[in-house]
């Protein structure tokens, strides 16, 4: 809290709420061009993400999709001899901003991965994991906080009898779900997901895809998917990339039925990818 | 016409030969790993169990003699076959002998005690072919004493102090003697208690004092202040002499108390002797034990082995000291070796950007693996003691310095243990990097994307998940640093220590001090002790209680990383 930027960062939660539909750019990326090394894997992206409303990135494997979800949270930064071009900002701040603390940029954007990846620790433990991380340790928050984002993940019902277990005991289903939960656990604004059914089947995939429903009422999700099916079910806005280039971006529903670019055309009816 | 093999036209199971040769590999390392084991646990139990005690009669017109006498009693030790290019010329004709007995081409090894006796001899060598009988008589008495190590005598009767006199036929005699004998250790445990806790206290202050006083005499020119401070502590000495003085007298006491009963019995020679029952640490009657008496002597004496101090230049008695000096520097080690390499690994695997420079530092700690252990040992003695401890002296005790007593700027247990930490430090990196590089790079994601820094991840998830493995790790060093001697030499093991490195005087534990320690012990009691061949036995059984003390080390840890693991990897916390 020391860093004043950290509270300028994002609105207060409130004031956000009020503006929310209101902003079709809540997150925007600006002549973006992203390099690993020598290698260009992402050429002069422009696109404007709005506020609660379910994004979703697709195209076929390579296409810098993860890449560009993964600039979102700068988790990219672990990687060495990467480099960008251009500027994303959220909420009209530029990400890359050098007075950010990249932690406090991260702890406003929960992210599910391809792979579930819980924490060896109990469940509770693996929701509790951002606060306790954030210095938060009163009891009575942790306790409401798991059970607020296990009933948000939809999971509260078939583990609230187990908190204290080890999270590996949960089929893979649960896993991504408590991935999820532990995502949403901090209150972010934005939820980052990247692939995040691609393990799973399609019982499983069906339950995620309902609670992505009901998350964009408080989340700005940002989805990355390789099921044309899914992102046509769960997204309203879809971005089409192709070879680090976005190709098209629109409405989802104009995307899929009524695509303007060819090779978005031959993409989404599966000609190609 | 051949009928077509659908598999190709060899159908023998090409490459076969090589799970056999493979397998063979393994089976000779496991043969050669259990055979160690087997002999050193036999020969180490071999120590414990009590013998009987043969009485051997030899060919009155043989050549064979012990000390003039055709009579020999003894443990029989082994059978050992002569070689002809062995003989004295004198005995060449023992081949001619043997034709018809081959016996006589073999020689009796007997262990039959009575040091004080027999010339400070342990053992006689009999020729087997002038050996006529072997007998094992109800009378035969081992007498364990503080001196000469054992005597294998018949006991003649029992005079006690009061001049009453209970013959060795006589059939309280076996009672008595117990009565006594665990009379006279009672009281041996109490001089024990003054002498080396009250006086030995008493004296360590004393001897702090006295050292002071000799600094304050070193100065040329005493400040009426140094001066009055002599006298003071002058003064202080004289007071803790006053309160030796009852001590001592209480003790000198005991000590004549000892000596009020005595046992009076021969020699197999005939040789009558008396020794005050003081002496006596033990005794029993080798031939008259069941095999429930005989377990149960066992396991008294494997336990006396641990648990007593060494006697006569370590060649009797048991290892305590060892074990114990063994085991804190082990531990202190430990202390040292697990924060230094596990920090040092976090860097390099976490921290440092790879490249060249990080993979020369990583071939340079696995080089230092192998670098011979006498190396640290001399690098411990230039740094630690001459440079680390020579620093820490003249800060804090320049009056020593001034006096050249070094406090830490000498050998220790401190720099023993740091020694041998820095020697198995790259044991530790090595396993702990190993063991983070295993954690999932989708928990580390996980974890920064939940908002932590990149040290609360590793504190948080990958120190713990890699905590298995860094204990795996600390298995090793502790296996490695408990059985090195080589570089213990130079930093401060000793023979015989005069006191444990942590009792109940304050600090309680002592870093400074001096320190037994059984690997050393094992080198000291096999090749610097006066007749070699009589200690042997000792060697294998101080070995069997290393094994034994790496094992149990060990096995602790293995407890804590399963536990770990358990807690990691299961369902149920």
């Amino acid at each position: 809290m020391s860093n004043p930027f950290q509270q300028s960062l994002f609105k207060p939660k409130a004031a956000g709420a009020e503006a929310s539909s209101s902003q079709p750019d809540f997150i925007r990326i600006l002549d973006y061009n992203f390099y690993y090394g020598e290698a260009q894997v992402l050429f002069d992206l422009n696109l404007d993400i709005p506020h609660q409303e379910v994004t979703a990135f697709i195209g076929p494997s390579g296409c810098g999709k993860s890449t560009l979800l993964r600039n979102l949270n700068r988790m990219n930064d672990l990687i060495d001899g990467i480099r960008h071009e251009g500027d994303i900002t959220i909420d009209g701040h530029s990400i890359y901003d050098p007075y950010l603390e990249v932690i406090s940029l991260r702890k406003r954007i929960g992210m599910v991965f391809q792979k579930s990846n819980p924490f060896p620790k109990s469940i509770y433990e693996n929701i509790v994991y951002s606060l306790r991380v954030a210095g938060r340790s009163k009891k009575s928050e942790l306790d409401e906080t798991v059970e607020r984002s296990l009933k948000s993940a939809a999971l509260w019902e078939e583990v609230k009898d187990r908190l204290q277990e080890s999270a590996f005991g949960l089929s893979g289903g649960q896993m991504q779900r408590l991935c999820i939960a532990r995502a949403i656990a901090n209150r972010p604004e934005i939820l980052l997901m990247d692939e995040p059914c691609s393990a799973l089947d399609p019982i499983a995939t069906g339950k995620i895809e309902e609670l992505i429903h009901q998350l964009k009422e408080e989340f700005t999700i940002v989805i990355v998917t390789h099921n044309m099916q899914q992102a046509a079910r769960v997204s309203d806005r879809t971005a089409f990339f192709y070879l680090g280039k976005l190709i098209e971006y629109g409405e989802t529903e104009q995307v899929f039925m009524n695509p303007t670019n060819k090779q978005t055309e031959a993409y989404v009816s599966g000609r190609f990818g | 016409m051949k009928t077509a093999n659908p598999f190709g036209q060899n159908i023998r199971p090409v490459g076969e030969v090589w799970v056999w040769v493979s397998g063979v590999g393994l089976a000779i390392g496991l043969f050669m790993i259990g055979f160690l084991l087997a002999v050193i646990l036999w020969n180490g139990l071999n120590f414990f169990w009590p013998k009987r005690v043969a009485l051997i009669e030899l060919d009155p017109v043989g050549r064979t003699e012990f000390r003039d006498q055709k009579l020999v009693a003894g443990v029989i030790m082994a059978r050992l076959a002569l070689t002809p290019e062995n003989l004295s010329p004198g005995n060449a004709d023992l081949i001619d002998l043997a034709i018809e007995d081959p016996d006589y081409m073999r020689e009796m090894q007997v262990y039959t005690g009575n040091r004080d006796v027999f010339a400070n001899r342990n053992f006689a060598f009999l020729n087997m072919g002038d050996i006529v009988g072997i007998t094992y008589p109800d009378d035969m008495l081992v007498l364990e004493r503080t001196e000469w190590g054992n005597a294998i005598v018949r006991p003649q009767e029992l005079r006690l102090g009061d001049g009453m006199i209970i013959a060795a036929d006589d059939p309280s005699f076996s009672r008595q003697l117990r009565t006594l004998v665990n009379e006279v250790r009672e009281r041996r445990a109490t001089i024990t208690r003054i002498e080396r806790s009250q006086i030995g206290r008493l004296n360590a202050r004393m001897s702090r004092e006295r050292l002071e006083v000799r600094y304050l005499d070193s100065l040329e020119d005493p400040t009426p202040a140094q001066q009055a401070e002599r006298a003071s502590r002058v003064e202080r000495i004289d007071e803790i002499e006053s309160l030796i003085r009852p001590l001592m007298e209480q003790s000198a006491l005991l000590r004549g108390m000892q000596r009020e009963h005595s046992l009076a019995f021969t020699l197999i020679d005939g040789t009558e002797r008396v020794q005050p029952l003081g002496d006596v640490i033990n005794f029993y009657f080798p031939n008259k034990k069941g095999l429930f008496q005989r377990i149960g002597w066992f396991l008294f004496k494997i336990w006396e082995f641990i648990t007593d101090y060494p006697r006569e230049a370590n060649t009797e008695g048991g290892i305590f000291p060892a074990l114990f000096g063994t085991f804190v520097m082990t531990v202190l080690m430990s202390l040292a070796v697990t924060p230094f390499g596990v920090l040092a690994a976090v860097y390099l695997r976490e921290y440092a950007k790879q490249g060249p420079l990080v993979s020369a530092v990583r071939i340079s700690i696995n080089n230092l693996a192998g670098v011979p252990s006498i190396v640290f040992g001399v690098f411990g003695l230039g740094f630690f003691i001459h440079e680390v401890g020579a620093v820490i002296d003249m800060v804090f005790y320049p009056r020593m310095v001034a006096i050249n007593t070094p406090v830490f700027g000498t050998g220790g247990i401190l720099w023993a243990s740091l020694t041998l930490a820095l020697m198995t430090v790259p044991v530790v990196i090595v396993a702990t990097e190993e063991a983070l590089a295993a954690v999932p790079r989708g928990v580390r994601e996980g974890s920064l994307a939940c908002g932590a820094s990149k040290w609360q991840t590793i504190q948080r998830l990958v120190l713990p998940a890699s905590s298995p493995g860094i204990l795996t790790g600390l298995i090793l060093a502790m296996a490695r640093g408990a059985g090195e001697v080589a570089p213990l030499l130079l930093v401060g093991v000793m023979a015989l220590a005069p006191s444990l490195p942590v009792d109940g005087m304050f600090p309680f534990v002592h870093l400074d001090r001096k320190f037994m320690h059984l690997g050393f012990h094992i080198y000291i009691v096999a090749l610097q002790s006066p007749d070699t061949e009589a200690t042997k036995p000792l060697v294998f059984a101080s070995t069997l209680m290393l094994i034994l003390l790496v094992i149990v080390l060990n096995l602790g840890a293995i407890m804590i990383r399963n536990h770990l693991r358990r807690k990691l990897t299961s369902s149920a916390f």
